[in-house]
């Protein structure tokens, strides 16, 4: 393989791993304060047609976005009336909300434009277009370090930026804030930050808000970033591999940068199968490359690579004692 | 009182004769969804041509998941629909095995052939066709690589592959073909973003024509081509005017005829197997005022040529589903 195709395998590897990125630090706000979320994929959907269809309607892109974070946090909303407020099923209500948002998608999508549930094309100021960093051509002249920046660092929509700048945001808000403790402290025990006076249910719905703001980005950068519209089903199962990528990560935000970069590159190289083929001589199966998260995921899982161990208190709703 | 017996066994005759007459034709769609813009979208559009010219009605249902088709067709077949048409392969074993519960019932599938006296199976010679924009493609492009971009993995999009395969090498025996396919589950149907992405890494491998038979993956592919800067070649329906002056032609597949030919039949719809091929007009490639100026006289000129040729039989462009080989690519 020589260095011009690693380069632009890992362009595409950023592309990839963008929307599950978002999503994965998505599912860990949720996750750590003890609100399981199988609904990603449903949030990325919803927040994928607001995103199209209000940047349809208004020519702003911008717009668009904040549609996008309004769409997902109204499921979030609803994920957490169900979960938290009224104690239900945490992966039933995700569930839910995924068909609902199957669904929903297309007929609202339909009823504005009448185009089979898609959005119209997007072009120009309704996009996310990319953005070539400062000093990218000149950097290209240095041997080894410069072509990388211009071509895999450099060239991205602001949203790729924005979800690379979430992690230490998050890392820093988890580990380094009185906020980053109590959520992760009402993931392992509400009972002691009940005891101690915090609201646990505020904590839980605002970790769930976070969760919808930052899988309303996911779908935004899909639908207005890499594509130019909404269509049906668009998201194609990613949502369900942030969450592989979440338990590969093992709940941690520089592992999740990591999971997902390292699942974006699988996606990235099954896309090459001819690259493979030339690197280490034997063919590979197309879909063998395309199981490889899910496989990764199942070896951590079983422990074979350190455990995987989830936040205690996930997945129960708190009954606060009398 | 034998008066009455004889009017009303007159009028339930009657009812009777007028409900068979009434009986509507009905339409399902396999998963890519009715607008998918491209095959369903094309058989969409025969039965709306029907709907247009005979002011009739007809029943139409749009699958969600595996699961419903057995159920789907029973339920049309029950409630009296005749014919009941079906787009898609995935039909294949469930209409084999409902059929011959609903003799009175005419059926007809695409893509498929269901061996059933009371079904049509209508199948198109996609490799004609995607010939005919091989060759295009292959005279449009500057770098000598062309790309083809398949949607599920199955049988039936090797088949388009190839016959576009040997288009591109009928004219340039020293083109790359560079074929990939999004995935094998049906989700891959409906992967923009991986269909665009393809797009881009087919770019880089040096394609600069690139052919998507994917379904809904194929506007990503075709979205990707014109953000790139490269031309592409749309599938089934006429996808030209999805980015005008970029979409190089598209491959039609008439289905929307097939469809269309199927209602207007109605009850009296002739069974057995019908193979529409060019000479049929049940294949082609698309010629407007989008794609005008990419299209040169000679383009044009040697296309035709070779569509006459085809048609009899000097060429015969081989069918990859036949023995599942293809000589002029490897998958």
């Amino acid at each position: 393989m020589d260095y011009a195709t690693l380069l632009q395998i890992l362009d595409t590897t950023v592309r990839f791993a963008t929307p599950l990125l978002l999503a994965c630090l998505a599912g860990l706000y949720s996750e750590r304060s003890g609100v399981f979320d199988i609904g990603l994929e449903g949030k990325m959907l919803m927040a994928g047609m607001s995103a199209g269809a209000v940047a349809a309607l208004t020519g702003s892109v911008w717009l668009g976005l904040l549609a996008a974070i309004a769409g997902s946090v109204l499921f979030s909303i609803v994920h957490g009336l169900a979960s938290i407020t009224f104690r239900g099923n945490q992966l039933i209500s995700g569930v839910a909300l995924n068909f609902v948002a199957s669904g929903a998608t297309v007929l609202v999508a339909q009823s504005l434009f009448g185009q089979g549930g898609r959005t119209p094309p997007l072009s120009g100021a309704a996009r996310f277009n990319p953005i070539t960093l400062p000093f990218a051509e000149s950097a290209r002249a240095i041997p080894g370090i410069g072509p990388f920046y211009a071509e895999v660092v450099s060239g991205h929509s602001i949203l790729v930026y924005a979800a690379l700048a979430a992690v230490p945001l998050t890392w820093w808000a988890l580990y380094r804030t009185r906020f980053g403790l109590r959520l992760r402290a009402v993931g392992e025990n509400p009972e002691s930050v009940d005891t101690a006076g915090v609201s646990v249910i505020r904590l839980r719905y605002t970790a769930v808000m976070i969760t919808g703001v930052l899988c309303g980005m996911a779908g935004a950068y899909m639908a207005t970033g890499l594509q130019a519209g909404f269509g049906k089903e668009m998201t194609a199962g990613r949502g369900y591999i942030a969450l592989a990528a979440l338990i590969f990560a093992k709940w941690r935000p520089w592992y999740a940068l990591g999971a997902t970069m390292l699942f974006g590159f699988f996606q990235a190289l099954a896309l090459r199968p001819d690259v493979i083929k030339r690197t280490i001589g034997i063919d590979i199966p197309v879909p063998a490359l395309d199981a490889l998260p899910y496989i990764l995921t199942v070896v951590v899982l079983a422990g074979f690579v350190g455990r995987a161990i989830g936040p205690r208190a996930g997945g129960i709703p708190y009954v606060k004692e009398r | 009182m034998t008066m009455m017996k004889q009017f009303l066994g007159a009028a339930a005759a009657l009812a009777l004769c007028s409900g068979a007459a009434l009986a509507d034709p009905a339409l399902i769609y396999d998963l890519g969804g009715k607008f998918d813009k491209s095959f369903n979208e094309a058989a969409y559009g025969g039965a709306k041509k029907w709907a247009d010219e005979t002011g009739g009605s007809y029943k139409e249902l749009e699958m969600q998941s595996e699961a419903q088709r057995e159920q789907a067709l029973r339920r049309l077949a029950e409630s009296g629909s005749n014919p009941i048409v079906m787009t898609g392969f995935a039909f294949g074993d469930v209409l084999n095995t409902v059929a011959p519960d609903y003799p009175d019932t005419k059926f007809a599938i695409i893509d498929m052939v269901v061996d059933q006296p009371n079904v049509r199976s209508v199948v198109f010679t996609e490799e004609q066709g995607s010939y005919l924009v091989g060759m295009m493609a292959a005279m449009a492009s500057k770098t000598g690589t062309v790309g083809f971009i398949g949607g599920m993995d199955i049988p039936l999009i090797r088949k388009f592959a190839c016959g576009y395969a040997q288009g591109v090498k009928a004219v340039n025996p020293d083109a790359t073909v560079v074929a990939n396919m999004t995935g094998t589950t049906p989700s891959a149907w409906n992967d923009p973003v991986k269909g665009a992405e393809l797009a881009k890494a087919q770019k880089s491998q040096g394609a600069d024509v690139i052919y998507a038979a994917a379904g809904g993956t194929g506007i990503g592919v075709l979205q990707a081509a014109a953000d790139e800067g490269i031309l592409s070649i749309g599938v089934d329906s006429n996808q030209n005017y999805l980015h005008p002056g970029q979409v190089l032609t598209s491959m039609l597949k008439r289905v929307d005829n097939a469809v269309y030919e199927a209602f207007k039949a109605g009850a009296d719809l002739e069974t057995g197997v019908a193979v529409m091929d060019l000479a049929k007009d049940g294949v082609g490639y698309a010629l407007d005022e989008n794609n005008s100026a990419l299209v040169s006289d000679e383009m044009k000129a040697a296309v035709d040529a070779a569509a006459e040729k085809i048609k009899s039989g000097e060429v015969t462009v081989h069918d990859y589903m036949s023995d599942e080989t293809c000589p002029a690519l490897t998958f």
